[in-house]
This record gives structure tokens, sequence and C-alpha cells, in this order.
């Protein structure tokens, strides 16, 4: 019964969502419909390292390497004259998913403070080469002539990417709460409360942990094609360590290992400095003073605070 | 003569202290084979040495006519070596029922691996009613929905026996299974460590002589890194060695 409940109302809110771009048109404030679509985005990149931290146990400061990374490669598909996003956006999901593999395999042979790091150091070694190549852009970043080919599909305007972005973002929490419930996400769920204990058990850990960081990374990989579209360009700024830290802070602010912990993190965090930007021209001060209190009154984040009140 | 469990010349250091200094020992299928030892012995270094969560220095340990020296501990949970702990090691967010099912899950190879990322584990009513069993057999089948955090220390020794059993151990290695229990609990706990004579082939590392004594098919005494008897229960005890290392005036 409560089940249903919850399905209905994820549901309404989904369809609110699918029609917020005409009641943005209808108000006459077209801008926000590009602002949406980066929410979008960033929940969805959000909510991948939300299933690296919350869920596999693993407090991963380098995702940006995998967000940043995706858009690089359909950047640097489109200038090699790539332009459909069938090809382009699962290339960007297997690179970042490569990248990991390889990361994940040193970095979690370490644990704790050393994990976090051994990934903020290969994230930062991913961003200095990348401003050192002269066919990347160097520190002015990669261009896109165009937005990618979604054919039949027409990704020219704001309104139909952020549709897209908002189907990404659906399907995706919608496959990692199956994953969650799976024999494998039910092995995750041990291993992040005891890992000896399950290693005594017999489940191969380390193979555990190495396919969630994967998994985390792909989908990291995919909001960052989306990125790219969204912004017309892949920055080196998207790679840098703050951009890992500010996904960080989403995750933390909507509830780590919560369901929708990384999309009310995006919301509360981008919302914040557009809204604070807008009053007082400097937001930064405003969103620490917000991120204080929630460290303070709801440890469990955005997400834990609603739980409570439902 | 030849034992399940096969451990030849065995030897382990911390720094300048040899905690496993040449150990021979041999646990016979089926039999439930007690290992007792004053403190510092080495008891549960060896127990490490048995699972896998230690390499040895030197020596061999073969299992079921393997060399199992080289092995991760779980590639040997793989072949059949499952440990409990001396400290209580359960999940405490999860529910007794979910705690032995994981353990369940571990050796389920039949149905598909750890590595099934779509169907709810939910589904699987096999390997629930399979945890439900465990859980039955070690008196736990009326609190399976309680979360592990929330049940006494008692009730938390005896999930992780069924959790260990679940695994379906060919040899299962119990470290001080009675610690920090009041004496009913032991009498509990002893109880259902008899039930599994003749069916479970059971190392048991214990401090209370009594119970050892009263359970055990066979008794090896361990004293500063080696054993120094490997025997019956009765001439154990007997063992003018044994007496003057170890149970000095335990036993009358």
């Amino acid at each position: 019964m409560k089940d249903r409940r919850h399905a209905l109302l994820e549901l309404g809110l989904l369809a609110a969502a699918a029609l917020l771009p005409f009641a943005l048109q209808a108000i006459g404030e077209d801008y926000y419909i590009g602002f949406a679509a980066r929410l979008a985005i960033f929940a969805l990149a959000a909510t991948s390292l939300n299933f690296v931290v919350g869920h596999g146990g693993m407090v991963a400061f380098g995702h940006a390497a995998f967000f940043g990374g995706g858009a690089y490669v359909v950047a640097l598909l489109m200038q090699a004259g790539v332009v459909s996003a069938w090809l382009a956006w699962p290339a960007a999901v297997a690179a970042a998913a490569l990248a990991a593999l390889l990361i994940g395999a040193l970095s979690l042979r370490t644990k704790g403070v050393y994990f976090i790091m051994i990934t903020l150091a290969f994230a930062q070694m991913i961003y200095y080469s990348v401003i050192s190549l002269q066919f990347a852009g160097g520190d002015d970043g990669l261009p896109l002539d165009a937005r990618s080919s979604l054919a039949p599909f027409d990704l020219g305007n704001d309104r139909a990417l952020y549709w897209v972005a908002l189907a990404l973002l659906a399907a995706s929490l919608h496959a990692l709460r199956r994953v969650a419930a799976s024999r494998y996400g039910r092995a995750l769920a041990g291993i992040r409360q005891n890992e000896a204990r399950m290693e005594a058990l017999g489940y191969p850990v380390f193979r555990l942990k190495l396919v969630c960081f994967v998994i985390g990374a792909a989908l990291a990989g995919l909001a960052g094609a989306l990125l790219a579209n969204q912004n017309g360009l892949a920055s080196p700024g998207q790679l840098y360590w703050t951009q890992s830290g500010m996904l960080l802070v989403m995750v933390i602010l909507g509830g780590v290992g919560k369901r929708y912990g990384g999309v009310l993190g995006a919301i509360a965090l981008l919302g914040l400095e557009e809204a604070l930007g807008l009053v007082t021209g400097h937001s930064h001060f405003y969103v620490g003073l917000a991120l204080l209190a929630v460290a303070l009154f709801a440890p469990r984040g955005l997400a834990g605070l609603l739980e409570r009140k439902a | 003569m030849s034992g399940l469990l096969e451990i030849a010349g065995l030897k382990r250091h911390f720094g300048g202290l040899w905690a496993t200094n040449g150990v021979d020992l041999a646990v016979r299928e089926g039999e439930l084979h007690a290992l007792i030892g004053p403190n510092g012995a080495g008891k549960t270094t060896l127990i490490h040495l048995i699972s896998g969560a230690l390499a040895p220095d030197a020596g061999t340990l073969r299992f079921a006519g393997a060399d199992i020296t080289r092995l991760g501990m779980h590639a040997r949970v793989a072949r059949g070596i499952t440990r409990s702990y001396q400290i209580t090691q359960v999940f405490p967010e999860l529910s007794l029922l979910e705690n032995v099912r994981l353990a369940v899950q571990a050796r389920r190879r039949d149905f598909g691996s750890s590595f099934r990322f779509w169907r709810p584990a939910s589904a699987d009513f096999s390997m629930i009613e399979e945890a439900e069993e465990w859980l039955g057999r070690v008196g736990l089948a009326e609190q399976a929905g309680e979360h592990a955090r929330d049940v006494s220390h008692g009730e938390q020794r005896a999930l992780e026996l069924a959790m260990a059993l679940a695994t379906r151990p060919r040899l299962l290695l119990l470290d001080e299974p009675m610690a920090g229990m009041g004496p009913e609990e032991s009498e509990h706990m002893a109880s259902l460590i008899a039930s599994l004579k003749g069916t479970q082939t059971v190392l048991l590392v214990e401090h209370d002589m009594d119970i050892v004594f009263r359970l055990a098919d066979r008794v090896s005494v361990l004293v500063a890194g080696r054993v120094v008897a490997s025997d019956a229960p009765e001439r154990v005890r007997d063992d003018p060695e044994v007496r003057r290392a170890y149970l000095g005036d335990e036993v009358q």
C-alpha cells in the first residue's frame, strides 16, 4: 500500500518534471529550461557518485575524471567528425568505465583516507594531462560545433535536451534501485557494513567493489556527455578536483546512500547558487552556511529530513 | 591416518615473536577437534593461518588432499573452510534473516553468483527458506525479522554460528564461540555445538575446559606456538607434559 503510494508519487513528480518546460515557457522564463537541463545532468552525476559512496561505501574524490572525461570524449569525437549521439555517448560511457576499471583496480587496494587521496591524485593526473594536450584545447577546453545528433530526435533546443537528460536520469534511478535490491546490491550492503566478514563468508569483495566503482563512473560518463552538449564545451574545469568536491557536497547535502540523495543535493546546491547569486551577487558564503546547517541539523541529508516528515 | 586438514611445520612470526612455531596438526573428517592452550599460546594466530586471513612464513596446509598454503581467504571458503569470529561479526543494520541469507548467497554458485544485477534478491525464495531453516536450527526462528544490533549478545553469537553453517563448510572453525556469554547462554551454545557432532567437522578453540572435555572427540594442546599433545580428551587430560605446561590446577 505504502509502496504503491510512493510509486504514484514518483510518477506524478516525473510527469510534473516533464511538463516543466511548458510552464516555464508560459511565464516567459525560457532561460530556466537550460538551467533545468543542467539540474537533471548534475542530478545524474551526483546520483552516480552516490552509488559509489552510499552503496559501495567508497568515498571517491575523483569523480570529476569520469564526469569531465565523458564530456571530453564527446567533444573529441565531434572534432573527429563523429556527430551521432548513438556512437559518441556510449563511447563516453565506455571510456569512463574503462578508466574506472584501471583507476579502481589500483585505488581499491587502499582504504579510507588513502583511497580518497589516491582517487584524487588519479583525477588530477588526468586533469593536468588533458590541459597539456594541444588537440584537446589546453586551458581553453574544447568547444562543440553543434549538439550531438540523436536522430530521429532533434536535440537542437534546450527543451529536447532537458527531456533527454530527465529520461536518462529517471532510467538510471530506476536501474540503480533494481540493482540495490538484487543479489549484487545486497552483497554491497554487506560489504558496506562489514567488509572483513563478507570476505570470510567467501565473497570476492575486491571485485564486487570494483564493479560498483565502474558502474558509478559509467553513469558519470553519460552525465558528462550530456553536460558537453548543454555547455557546448568540454572544459578543464569539469575535470578539476573542485568539480569532484562539488559532486561530493551534493551527495552529502542530499543524503548519502539515499535513493534521491543525489537529485536533492544537485537541486539544492545549484538552486541555492542560482538564487543567492541573483539576490546577493556572491553566493559561496551563503552556500557554505547552508552546508553547515545541513551538517548540524540534518546529518542524513535532505532525503533523511524528508523521510522523517513522511 | 590421513586428515581432512593436515598442517605441517607451520610457522609465523610477528617481529621477534614466533606466534606459530612449527605446528603439526591433523583434523579428521567428521570429528569435533578442540584446540586449547594458555593465553598467548597462538590459538587465534593459528585460526587466522588456517582461514587464510594470515599467510604463514613457513610450513604447509593441506585440505582434502590439496595444498592450500598460498590460497587467499575467499578461495579457502570456496573449498569449504569457514570460520566464525571471536568478536561478534554480524551485519548490525540487517535483519537476522538477511544476515544468514547473505551467507547462503555466498555459497550459491548453482543459482548464479553475486554478480546478478537485476532480479530482486527477495524473489529467490529458496535462499530465504534455507536461511530460515538455519535460523531455526540455532533457535532464532522467532527473531528472523529483527535487526542484528537489537538482539542479545548470546543471540548474536548463535546468529554467527548460523551464518557459518549456512556456507555449508567441510571444516568449521569456531573461535571461542562462548566468549562473553553467561552460563545459560554458554550451555545453549554448547548444546548447539553438540548437535553438530557426527555431521560436521569442527575445529573448536575454547577456554572452558569443562565444555571442551565434554564435547571434543580429540583435543590438541598448543603451548608457545607448538602442539605438545593431540589425542583423545582423557589421554590429553592425563598427559604429564600437558599438565605441567598448561592445565596446572584447573584439572584436579
